[in-house]
């Protein structure tokens, strides 16, 4: 007997004013089944799963759900109809406890009272199905990123729902939190709910994924089984149309001398971190969500309290004051949460690119602006990065990820600072987009700039770093050569003390 | 925003041909600089995510500054009533500065610091004046600044302009003016990119709040008092009209060309309703119906 699928779409095309996001894409998932939605940023994904999460009506197609043809007129008829979308921002109400979240929008209640012993069975038992240890009473903004997400997930399944779509749910995790999240993933699947799972990370395809399906300019290009995959390669040539060289460049590099360094550096999240770069080379940092990783850029560039010890930079002690000043002393940073620190997105593109840095390239005389210096630079940076659209004076939140990204990198650029510190450059971002961040660092390597990585995505900070400080708990506990990088010695110290190798070059 | 004024200048025209007169328009004019001059100001910490509740009473206390100055000054002459604007103006410095010094050193929401400083303000002209009108200003001061001309266009007209002209300039051709964009935004954005968010902010709340002393200065002359209760309708007016013109609540988003025509509208309305005799009290419920209903009307437009 045929087992109707969970969800198919047929020949579902959406049009907006501008362009054709979706284009004819059919597609069926069985019961239990985990399908990897795979494609750059714009490839449609996002269109598609908002078709199914009611946000946006298709021009012309089929959705059926359980065999019967569907709209779906709003979010809530797609909960209604079983289909639950967990999206990639996060959708809580942080002043909110984690109970009250989960309940939201039907708050189990008595002739209008509510029930609050209802409530914290309920948010117990969601709890409890995604297997997270987390007090219901607590309040979500007091929760880490990761668990805020499993929350997310476990409001996503309050309602039973038939197919669960999970837009990067991993984005913001940890290696650790993350295979905790592929397993649920599998656990779900192996109780019937048909998953959707869109992701940027190659190597969680493989463990999770029964099914590829990959998307290129609103087309549905192939659906694969994840069994003949082969190599990343192909995936990445199926999603860009082209065969992919090496991900991770490598030009030959010439360190020179310490452009910075810590001493037994403190704060908040750090307990004493003493590491340095050079000019002219990759350092890695590597670790958990809390090792300190992020915090420990944060503090030179001037955003986190320094409680005590030492920076030095250009070989003078250097005290972290404000952003401003850190950028008049040759430190660029490059904030992970771009949304959050990178952007003021409805601001055009230009703003963004050459915020804080007028003086720096010349297109500031006496406060006013100078268009010209400042047109030249803007194109100059959207030609290097390859930011597309070429349409700077365009609100940046009409740009994909992968093009917003490459307009905060552009800024740090102008700066043309000796001393570049990137935290997580890559989230969210596709492979082409990618390929042009690593391409970057690499040339600024090899111009002679101390480039910092600091990366949660263990195969891109291994692949690009020349050394690698892995820090847990506020702490270095692992320091490698790019030719004793493994990822054994790198997970090693994750977890507490492990090689710290002496005299690398 | 265009159309809806349109659509209201079309209906005043038909139900009171005086409306179109050159004289009244030019009343119009003459009513509506002392607003726009508020409003511009208003518009910059609007367009920073912030605000200025303190505008009205900011208003009453220069005019009340000023003419002070001068009465006592005594002689009438020139150096008084420049003494006396000059004073006016630094009364709106210092607000402006404490304002600008609460929010961003102080860290407390503009909504509570100007809504404090509004009542300190006020209190301060009731304290100085005992709540009674100062009366004796210089003629040559409310003769100038108050109904006089340079080449056909009235001082205060003449002022406005180039208070448009400087704001164009401080908006869209200084770092300022990118700055003030970008904080509201995203300020914590700006912050990190290394503008240094503190001293644009403070520089935004003492633009604001000299803009509001030159309107200031410009109603004492041509009320040719000085008065605590000046200006009162200003706060609601101010934040309206800039938000009729299309300016965000939260920050980053307005055009000073039609904020100037949001500013218009407010003082079509009034002068429409003055002509059609409608009484002052049903003219405050149809202000606040009408402002409304515009505001809803442009947000429909554009998420169409």
């Amino acid at each position: 007997m045929r087992v109707e699928p969970a969800v198919e779409l047929k020949d579902l095309t959406v049009r907006f004013p501008a362009v054709t996001a979706l284009d004819g894409v059919s597609m069926s998932l069985q019961p239990g089944e985990v399908r990897v939605l795979l494609g750059e940023n714009g490839a449609g994904k996002s269109t598609l799963i908002k078709v199914l999460a009611g946000v946006v009506r298709p021009t012309s197609g089929e959705v059926l759900i359980a065999g019967d043809s569907v709209t779906l007129t709003s979010p809530r008829h797609a909960l209604a109809m079983g289909v639950s979308t967990v999206f990639q921002e996060l959708s809580l109400v942080p002043t909110l406890t984690v109970a009250e979240n989960l309940v939201l929008g039907h708050l189990p209640s008595t002739s209008g009272l509510v029930s609050w012993r209802s409530v914290r069975q309920a948010a117990e038992g969601a709890l409890e199905r995604v297997g997270a240890d987390i007090n219901p009473r607590t309040k979500v903004e007091r929760l880490p990123r990761s668990s805020q997400q499993l929350v997310e997930i476990a409001r996503g399944l309050m309602g039973e729902p038939r197919v669960l779509i999970l837009d990067e749910p991993t984005s913001s995790l940890g290696e650790q939190e993350s295979e905790r999240l592929l397993g649920l993933v599998q656990a779900l699947a192996g109780r019937g709910i048909a998953v959707i799972y869109i992701t940027h990370r190659l190597h969680e395809i493989e463990r999770i994924a029964h099914h590829i399906t990959v998307l290129r300019d609103g087309k549905l290009v192939a659906t694969v089984e994840s069994d003949d995959v082969g190599d990343n390669d192909h995936l990445v040539e199926l999603m860009t149309g082209q065969r992919p060289s090496s991900l991770y460049p490598r030009t030959s590099r010439h360190p020179g001398g310490v452009a910075f360094a810590t001493d037994d550096l403190q704060g908040p999240e750090l307990h004493g971190v003493t590491l340095g770069a050079r000019y002219g080379e990759i350092v890695g940092i590597a670790g958990l969500i809390g090792s300190g990783k992020s915090s420990l850029v944060r503090t030179v560039f001037g955003l986190d309290p320094v409680d005590a010890g030492q920076v030095m930079l250009h070989g003078r002690p250097f005290v972290p004051r404000n952003p401003s000043h850190s950028l008049s002393q040759g430190i660029a940073y490059y904030p992970s949460d771009r949304k959050r620190e990178g952007l003021a997105l409805n601001q055009p593109l230009r703003t963004n690119i050459t915020l804080g840095s007028l003086n720096a390239i010349g297109a500031s005389k006496r406060g006013f602006l100078a268009r010209r210096p400042e047109n030249t630079a803007v194109q100059r940076a959207v030609d290097s990065l390859r930011i597309r659209p070429n349409l700077p004076n365009r609100r940046t939140e009409m740009f994909s990820g992968g093009n917003q990204q490459k307009a905060v990198l552009a800024r740090g650029l102008l700066h043309s600072c000796p001393v570049h510190l990137f935290d997580e450059p890559t989230v969210g971002i596709d492979v082409g987009a990618k390929a042009d961040v690593y391409r970057l660092m690499d040339q600024l390597a090899n111009d002679g700039k101390a480039v910092v990585l600091v990366s949660s995505d263990l195969p891109e900070v291994m692949g690009m770093a020349d050394r690698l400080y892995v820090l847990h708990e506020g702490r270095v506990t692992a320091h490698l050569g790019h030719s004793s990088l493994t990822e054994a010695a790198v997970l090693e110290a994750f977890f507490g003390p492990g090689q710290i190798e002496e005299g690398i070059s | 925003m265009p159309f809806v004024l349109i659509g209201m200048i079309v209906l005043f025209s038909v139900l009171e041909p005086r409306f179109l007169d050159v004289d009244n328009l030019s009343n119009i004019a003459r009513q509506s600089v002392f607003l726009l001059i508020i409003t511009l100001g208003q518009m910059i910490l609007l367009l920073c995510a912030q605000l200025d509740l303190s505008v009205g009473a900011t208003v009453a206390l220069v005019s009340v500054v000023t003419s002070l100055t001068m009465t006592r000054l005594g002689d009438g002459g020139a150096g008084s009533i420049a003494i006396g604007i000059v004073c006016g103006l630094l009364t709106g410095l210092v607000v402006g500065a404490i304002n600008g010094f609460a929010v961003t050193r102080l860290k407390v929401p503009a909504f509570m610091v100007t809504l404090g400083t509004a009542s300190a303000v006020t209190g301060i002209a009731l304290i100085l004046t005992n709540g009674a009108p100062v009366t004796g200003l210089p003629e040559e001061f409310t003769r100038i600044f108050g109904t006089g001309a340079l080449v056909g266009i009235p001082i205060p007209l003449l002022v406005t302009l180039v208070v448009c002209l400087v704001m164009y300039v401080l908006l869209y051709r200084t770092n300022f003016g990118r700055s003030v964009y970008a904080i509201g935004g995203n300020a914590q954005a700006a912050h990190v990119a290394g503008i240094r968010v503190g001293v644009v902010l403070t520089l935004a709340f003492v633009t604001c709040s000299l803009l509001v002393a030159t309107s200031g200065v410009l109603l004492t002359a041509r009320v040719a008092s000085g008065e605590a209760t000046l200006g009162a309708s200003f706060v609601l007016l101010s934040i309206a009209a800039a938000v009729l013109g299309g300016t965000s609540l939260f920050g980053g988003e307005g055009r000073l060309g039609l904020v100037i025509l949001g500013v218009l509208f407010i003082g079509i309305l009034a002068n429409g309703m003055n002509l059609l005799r409608i009484s002052s009290y049903l003219q405050q419920v149809v202000v606040g119906v009408v402002l409304v209903a515009a505001v809803a009307v442009d947000r429909y437009r554009a998420h169409r």
